[in-house]
């Protein structure tokens, strides 16, 4: 019984359809990983997912799915049912191999598909030399066995078709196995046997305890090693789960300098380190350049250049104000990318976080064409494949940017991307800066113009007096009086248009155009609306030019003339104003210098099982290509002297070329037999 | 003797040469010997090992498949004119008549592409009014299609380094030369499989997946600009890329042709278009042995991404969903070859299983890149 148990498992484990099944399952599970993005931090998850399934899925492993124990399982489950099908067709194959059956019996080779009689006459000497020199001059190796009726000549080639099996499929376990020795198993094995845990990545290296720290001996591992300019670090970081390990390396790497070069357009064209390599047993040092496609090995541990980031940039900043109500002096501030700097006033708390610098930001800055049409259009996608210099796009570097959080007091935290220089845009230019509530959202930009010196602090000054209530009169007034001067008479309209101004600021201060427009809407029959939309836009324009000249008289400066290009500058600043109301900060931080330090991010990895997936990999292209193109033939010739023969044919293949050799050998057999020994040369040319 | 018959004195298989065979090696030889003196000071040691490892392996193509020889000479032909018309100067490709409506790569691929059309048409036509005429003329269309693509992937690499030396770079990187190669390669195989069973009828199914493939190309074109020659980011800039992606297009195409072969399977077996295709069993057997080089070559080429994997991001491994889905197509056409060469399956299920195994591979080769994250970065749509 026991026995029969386990033959029935054996035979299931190694048979056809269970392999099958494997393939098809494993093919459908490694579907999961794709679609889940694997080793996210948890947040990410717990966001997408919800409280409800993010345990769940946690559960089930779906967060590193090829690492899960399932998956390995599945993995196992290959090896086992491909090592138990070698053992299985081991014996009869290399039998098959082996043999020529030249005992074949007759009856037997009768039931063959390929089959034909052969002439029979010739003495049965002559027919076996014959039909020896004919299966030699094939390819084929025979072995004869002569029997009371006559002669079989058993031949047989391509048996080599048989060791591409085990070479291929001998391969995939080796694959398999190599792959397992690479794969997080054995750091798996540590963290359950040798008591080591993960810890929270946001502390200092010095703070990380020993049972978060894998030592040299460690002989297979993947980490990451983050190295700023001028500092150096003998410890790569592993991601494991949520959490990290830290793994010892056997050498300090130091970072003298990173390299990132561009292209005329703008494209990377180089990511590169210079690094200086400290043996810790013999203490010699050495230096390198490690770039993308060019790693180096040092003491069996190879490094890569995985990436880039910022090494903690000092940035200086001016954070100018965009409360309403009196306004406050410009804020001088400096920190590190990676800080969190204190934002404290009796107004405002938050937390500003830097979190990145780039020093280039390579955009399309171009307006696109507008395309001819028809054969016009054919014509500009003719000739060489280089970019038409009127393609309408413009590839440009804008120059530094950076990017920060701002988090309140509940922890609710807004990200925002600022660009240091104008950006032009149509002929003007502006300074940008970005918004939004979550990494899933794409940034939302706040324009803000810059005015006939290059700066932005028009724009402030007009900010501080339109968006302060104790200003509003004043601005108001000064608004009527140079609509209808300072005469008696008009009075009463100017009277009129100064409460209309006021009533204009306080719904603008709301929502900007929106309120204005809702107003709008809510108060004015529609016939109407068109043209008094219109008339506030003039009062709008006319309050904002009233402010830029207060401003300026404020500041000591001359009055200006209206022109073309003000009325422009005047029109962006007023979109400016409406949209600066959504922008969530009580401050515009605006970069004023900075000092750049890079960190080049190396990839640190120890895999053992490389030489055996390698090796397993060759074999099995060996073993496939043997599989597929050696195509095994067994001939079998029964000579009978005068009787007629017979001729048979198999192959471990039934394609349509075995039907065509067949008719070949036996065509070319036929009149080779033929009693008269006189054939025909063209027709029995093999080819 | 007297059993010297000549079907025992094989002539070896160099004695069968004729003398075209010996000048299309002879010329074969001598422009990889005029490449390596000319241009020796601009090519590394890879360089002139595959240089000189083309040498034979063209060979033995031409040799093994004679129209090959001429469509080499052909491909020749019309780059090497395109070269000298273009006189080292990239502007002329705008004013010269010749470049501008002919031999210049854009230009060249939309010859391509409009053969291609046509002669979908006129297969579909010889099908359907049984005139060997029009399938005639369908195969030398795409004969010439298949020159003028493959010459413009090649002008397309010279204009490359017109545009400056550290532009200039092979024409397999983007999405949108992948495409030209993926509709060159499988009309290739067609070709040769055309040949080789000697009839024209699979014709009108295998291009309009080729055509399918070039109306994409078109559409990238038209509305990305896709076709502007672009440098190569430096996780590109790698030998295994070279030989990565042409290795994997051998596999795709295999895969292409071989679905297509399985919906004129599937047709015929319900008796539609019956009588005008060829026989089931020979529709199979090239389906079998056009997944057969598929697989082998995208077994090949999968290793090819793991060892170049290896060397650019330190692991020939980490399931990364572009490496995941050529395991998932790389297992399902195993699982097919299982069936056929083993369980002996015919019929109406294998034909099913590779027009969905076309289905897998087309996700892998283009869904992944607009639909999932990860490496992979170069295809973005
Ligand atoms: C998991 C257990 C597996 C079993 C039990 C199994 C079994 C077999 C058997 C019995 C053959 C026929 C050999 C012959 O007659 O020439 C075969 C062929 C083949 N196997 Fe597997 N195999 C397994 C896994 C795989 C895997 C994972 C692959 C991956 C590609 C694979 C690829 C092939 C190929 C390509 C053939 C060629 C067909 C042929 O030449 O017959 N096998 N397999």
């Amino acid at each position: 019984m026991q026995r029969g148990t386990s033959k029935a498992l054996f035979e299931l484990l190694s048979s056809m359809r269970f392999a099958i099944s494997l393939l098809t399952v494993l093919a459908i599970a490694s579907i999961i990983g794709t679609v889940v993005k694997q080793n996210e931090p948890f947040n990410a998850y717990l966001n997408q997912f919800g409280p409800f399934w993010f345990p769940v899925f946690e559960e089930l492993g779906l967060y590193s799915v090829y690492n899960a124990g399932w998956f390995l399982v599945i993995l196992a489950f290959l090896v086992l049912s491909t090592t138990l099908c070698i053992v299985r067709q081991s014996a009869p194959m290399l039998r098959e191999m082996r043999s020529f059956r030249e005992h074949a019996r007759e009856v037997s080779l009768r039931q063959f598909a390929h089959q034909a009689t052969l002439p029979g006459g010739l003495p049965l000497d002559a027919q076996r030399q014959r039909v020896d020199a004919y299966l030699a001059a094939n390819g084929f190796k025979a072995r004869s066995n002569e029997r009371s009726d006559g002669v079989l000549v058993a031949a047989k080639q391509g048996s080599a078709s048989r060791a591409g099996y085990f070479l291929a499929h001998g391969a995939i376990v080796l694959i398999c196995l190599g792959g397992l020795l690479d794969g997080n198993l054995p750091l798996k094995m540590q963290m359950w046997l040798g008591g080591k845990q993960t810890t929270t990545g946001n502390q200092l290296i010095a703070d990380i305890p020993d049972s978060a720290r894998l030592g040299e001996n460690n002989w297979s591992y993947r980490g990451n090693l983050y190295i700023p300019e001028g500092r150096s670090s003998n410890v790569a970081v592993l991601n494991v789960n949520d959490g990290i390990l830290l793994q010892e390396l056997p050498f300090t790497v130091s970072l003298k300098k990173f390299h990132i070069d561009h292209y005329e357009n703008g494209m990377p064209k180089r990511f590169a380190s210079d690094i200086i390599v400290t043996d810790d047993a013999t203490g010699e040092s050495f230096e390198r350049t490690i770039e993308v496609n060019h790693p180096f090995e040092h003491r069996g541990v190879v490094m890569y250049q995985a990436s880039f980031d910022d090494g903690g940039s000092t940035l200086h900043i001016a954070g100018r104000n965009l409360l309403h109500g009196p306004a406050l002096p410009v804020l001088d501030l400096q920190g590190e990318v990676g800080e969190t700097l204190r934002l404290n006033h009796p107004r405002f708390s938050y937390a500003l976080e830097l979190t990145g610098f780039t020093l280039f930001n390579v955009e399309d800055m171009g307006e696109g064409t507008t395309d001819a049409g028809g054969l016009g259009r054919l014509r500009d996608h003719l000739g060489s494949g280089a970019a038409r210099p009127d393609s309408g796009r413009d590839m440009r570097n804008i120059g530094p940017s950076f990017t920060f959080k701002l988090r309140d007091e509940a922890g609710q935290a807004r990200e925002f991307q600022n660009y240091m220089l104008p950006i032009e845009q149509g002929g003007r230019w502006f300074m940008y800066t970005g918004m939004r509530e979550s990494q899933a959202e794409s940034f939302r930009y706040l324009r803000i113009p810059v005015d006939e010196d290059g700066q932005i602090d028009t724009w402030f000054a007009i900010h501080n007096l339109f968006f302060d209530p104790a200003r509003r009169e004043q601005l108001a007034q000064r608004f009527a009086r140079s609509s209808f001067g300072d005469s008696a008479e008009a009075a009463e309209p100017r009277a009129r248009l100064a409460e209309t101004g006021r009533h204009t600021l306080d719904l603008f201060s709301d929502r900007g155009y929106e309120t204005v427009g809702r107003f709008i809407d809510t108060t004015i029959p529609e016939a109407e609306r068109e043209r008094a939309a219109d008339v506030f836009i003039k009062i709008l324009q006319g309050l904002t030019w009233e402010a830029w000249q207060l401003a300026r008289e404020e500041a000591g400066m001359d009055a200006l003339q209206i022109d073309e290009a003000r009325a422009a500058y005047l029109r962006d600043t007023m979109a400016a104003l409406s949209d600066s109301l959504f922008y969530e900060s009580p401050l515009f931080l605006q970069l004023n210098a900075f000092d750049q330090v890079q960190a080049s991010v190396l990839q640190v990895t120890r895999s053992p099982g490389k030489p055996l997936v390698y090796l397993g990999s060759l074999l099995l292209v060996l073993g496939v290509f043997a599989m597929l193109y050696i195509r095994e033939r067994r001939l079998f010739v029964l000579l009978k002297g005068d009787a007629e023969g017979l001729l048979a044919m198999s192959s471990n293949r039934q394609t349509i070329d075995v039907d065509e050799t067949f008719e070949r050998h036996t065509t070319a057999l036929r009149e080779l037999l033929a009693a008269a020994g006189t054939a025909t040369p063209e027709s029995s040319a093999t080819r | 003797m007297e059993y010297a018959h000549p079907s025992l004195n094989q002539r070896s298989w160099l004695q069968r040469r004729d003398l075209y065979d010996w000048l299309y090696a002879l010329a074969l030889v001598a422009g990889a010997g005029i490449a390596l003196v000319h241009y020796h000071s601009f090519m590394d040691v890879y360089d002139d090992i595959v240089l000189i490892i083309h040498v034979p392996v063209l060979i033995a193509m031409g040799w093994y498949w004679k129209p090959f020889r001429v469509f080499l000479a052909a491909v020749a032909a019309v780059a090497l004119l395109s070269i000298w018309l273009y006189e080292g100067d990239l502007a002329r490709a705008e004013e010269v008549f010749f470049l501008k409506y002919l031999v210049s790569s854009q230009t060249a691929i939309m010859w391509m592409s409009a053969l291609y059309f046509i002669a979908t048409g006129s297969y579909w036509l010889g099908l359907a009014a049984r005139s060997e005429f029009a399938e005639k003329l369908a195969s030398t269309l795409v004969w010439i299609g298949t020159v003028m693509g493959t010459a413009g992937l090649f002008v397309r690499w010279f204009e490359s380094y017109l545009m400056g030396p550290e532009i200039g770079r092979i024409p397999i990187s983007n999405l949108y030369e992948v495409f030209v190669l993926f509709s060159l390669i499988t009309a290739l195989m067609y070709l040769f499989y055309e040949q080789r069973y000697n009839t024209r009828k699979m014709g009108a199914f295998v291009m309009v997946v080729i055509s399918a493939a070039v109306a994409f190309l078109l559409w990238y074109t038209f509305t990305r600009g896709a076709h502007e020659i672009q440098p190569l980011i430096p996780a590109l800039q790698s030998y295994w890329m070279k030989v990565h992606v042409p290795t994997n297009f051998i596999g795709y195409g295999g895969f292409a042709l071989a679905a297509m072969l399985g919906v004129a399977c599937l047709l015929s077996e319900r008796g539609i278009l019956a009588g005008r295709l060829p026989p089931v069993r020979v529709m199979e057997d090239v389906m079998y042995k056009a997944i057969a080089i598929g697989f082998a070559f995208f077994t090949i080429a999968t290793i090819l991404g793991a060892l170049w994997a290896a060397e650019a991001w330190g692991t020939y491994w980490q399931w990364d969903p572009k490496e995941t889905w050529a395991l998932i197509v790389w297992l399902n056409y195993a699982a097919w070859l299982h069936m056929r060469l083993t369980k002996g399956l015919r019929g109406p299920i294998l034909s099913w299983w590779a027009v969905i195994g076309l289905g897998v591979t087309t996700f892998a080769f283009i869904g992944v890149n607009m639909f999932l994250s990860g490496l992979h970065s170069y295809g973005n749509l």
